[in-house]
């Protein structure tokens, strides 16, 4: 059975036309991201330079999403992964540094690449608990900012006025926010 | 990164790209936005994949977030507000509250005794056991009723409400962001944002799903502290007396939902028991189920709603059971 549905939710999607990019998008935020937990994990795993990891999150992205552009693929989680190791091997070919045998076979992982994923019942009540450590993460002063902005839906200059700080401030812990919450909740729960 | 094989981000590291993005949507976000804004923001998105993905990203986390932290218990919440600070949404839900309030008595009563509490501008609506019906409104809105399902509305210059009574119903909204479109299923209120979803209601349970927009989506009673979500499309939130979830299904299984929109069931690997319990929605005479060991068995395909005997038949030669039709029920057992 594919894993791309048959129906989409504004307009239909004709099999075998190149994807428009808010198509790319949907996708994108419904298959892909709920699996950067298991893509960090691999590439924490399988790549030594931690300072590396943001690239190398972003550039498996961009290919996958580049190659989506043509067609989605059947098996998201199996593609995400085969993109990031073959990434990792070019890497290594190029930088020289380990033999292509030390990166971890996507098969090896032991993940479960079509097993029916937990109760999501259990996975909203995690992702609470997860929300709740990312907000513990971030900054005393940013943690304000951001409770004020995304839970009582305060705008920007009501944050300032409010704070008594620069709205080049508010700004700043904003983007800091977010930053720190989408790692936080799509990540394997490790600071970037 | 150094390599030049890696052209697209060497001379942008991802951390700088993710830090404009997030500045770009905490600006839009949280700031005035105008239209010069949109284009440049759009001009910025388009200079690489790159900027695309990260932009996607963060959006979908911050939608996450938002999105769990409306279900967070308020009490929570590290920092206390003024009410007067809070968005006008917030503050006219209590009014909500008492309108509620006032139909809640109406509906203790009996519909007999609520239409007496009704306005002249009030309409009910309402369908029989196999019945369907298509509502539609001078804003271009429209419901559309499935079986035994009663809802009343209330539509004027100043407000769009629709209580839902009963059974089950599929909401096409018209969005003016002056005029909020209301659905008020007992203590449950669902606010549109632009938007088409389905509310099913029955025996003390309320399932809400989105296809297409955003719904708001509050519940409150006297024991519970007000909990809200936004919903997004293919959110599902199932309300019992005492429990909320929130969970996320596949556009084909939402779709599947709606086919009694077309007066069809369909059943995929369903168990008897549940597949028989939604036939029975629709036809007064009732599909009986006696041997749990049956109940569990499943089947698989697309009925008319109507047609009991057709799915007889279907139970009969391809499940292999006795099917025995006396008269006021239908029993199936071995």
């Amino acid at each position: 059975m594919s894993e791309t549905p048959e129906m989409e939710f504004e307009g239909v999607r004709r099999r075998g036309e190149a994807m428009s990019p808010s198509e790319v998008a949907a996708w994108f935020v419904r298959e892909v991201l709920p699996l950067e937990g298991i893509l960090m994990q691999y590439l924490h795993h399988n790549w030594r330079n931690q300072s590396d990891i943001t690239d190398l999150r972003q550039e498996v992205y961009v290919r996958i999403c580049e190659s989506a552009r043509q067609r989605f693929p059947d098996h998201t989680k199996r593609f995400v992964l085969t993109t990031a190791r073959n990434l990792i091997i070019n890497r290594m070919r190029h930088e020289h540094v380990v033999p292509i045998e030390a990166v971890a076979d996507v098969d090896a992982l032991g993940l479960a690449i079509d097993a029916p994923g937990p109760d999501q019942v259990a996975m909203a009540r995690d992702e609470l608990r997860r929300l709740q450590g990312a907000l513990d993460c971030l900054s005393p002063r940013c943690r304000e900012v951001v409770v004020l902005a995304h839970i009582e839906g305060l705008a920007g200059h009501e944050i300032a006025a409010r704070m008594n700080i620069s709205q080049a401030t508010v700004s700043e812990h904003l983007a800091n926010g977010i930053r720190g919450l989408t790692n936080m909740l799509f990540g394997d729960g490790r600071k970037p | 990164m150094s390599e030049a094989g890696e052209g697209r981000i060497a001379e942008n590291g991802a951390a700088e790209i993710e830090a404009q993005a997030a500045a770009w949507l905490q600006r839009r976000r949280y700031w005035n936005w105008s239209d010069d804004d949109q284009v440049a923001l759009e001009a910025w998105l388009d200079q690489s994949l790159a900027h695309s993905v990260a932009y996607w990203r963060l959006d979908a986390g911050l939608g996450r977030a938002e999105r769990l932290a409306a279900l967070r218990n308020p009490e929570q919440e590290a920092v206390e507000i003024p009410a007067s600070e809070k968005k006008p949404l917030r503050r006219f839900i209590p009014v909500l509250l008492r309108i509620a309030a006032t139909l809640a008595i109406a509906a203790v009563l009996g519909v007999g005794a609520a239409s007496f509490v009704l306005r002249s501008h009030d309409r009910v609506y309402s369908t029989p056991v196999g019945g369907h019906e298509t509502v539609s409104f001078a804003d271009g809105s429209k419901i559309e009723l499935n079986t035994d399902t009663v809802v009343h509305t209330r539509m004027t210059s100043e407000q769009r409400v629709v209580w839902l009574d009963r059974g089950e119903a599929y909401f096409q909204v018209k969005h003016d962001p002056v005029h909020p479109f209301i659905v008020i299923a007992g203590e449950r209120r669902v606010t549109d944002l632009g938007t088409a979803f389905v509310m099913r209601r029955d025996s003390g349970r309320l399932k809400v799903a989105v296809m297409q927009g955003r719904v708001w989506f509050d519940a409150s009673n006297k024991k519970k502290p007000q909990q809200s979500a936004l919903l997004m499309p293919g959110d599902v939130v199932t309300a019992t007396a005492d429990s909320i979830s929130v969970t996320k299904d596949s556009a084909r299984a939402l779709a599947n939902g709606l086919t009694w929109r077309q007066g069809v069931l369909v059943f995929k690997y369903t168990r008897l028991a549940d597949a028989t319990a939604e036939f029975n929605r629709y036809n007064r005479q009732k599909l009986v189920v006696t041997d749990p060991a049956i109940a569990q068995m499943t089947i698989y395909g697309a009925f008319p709603t109507n047609n009991v005997e057709l799915f007889s038949r279907v139970v009969r030669d391809v499940l292999g059971l006795n099917v025995r039709d006396n008269g006021n029920q239908i029993v199936i057992s071995r």
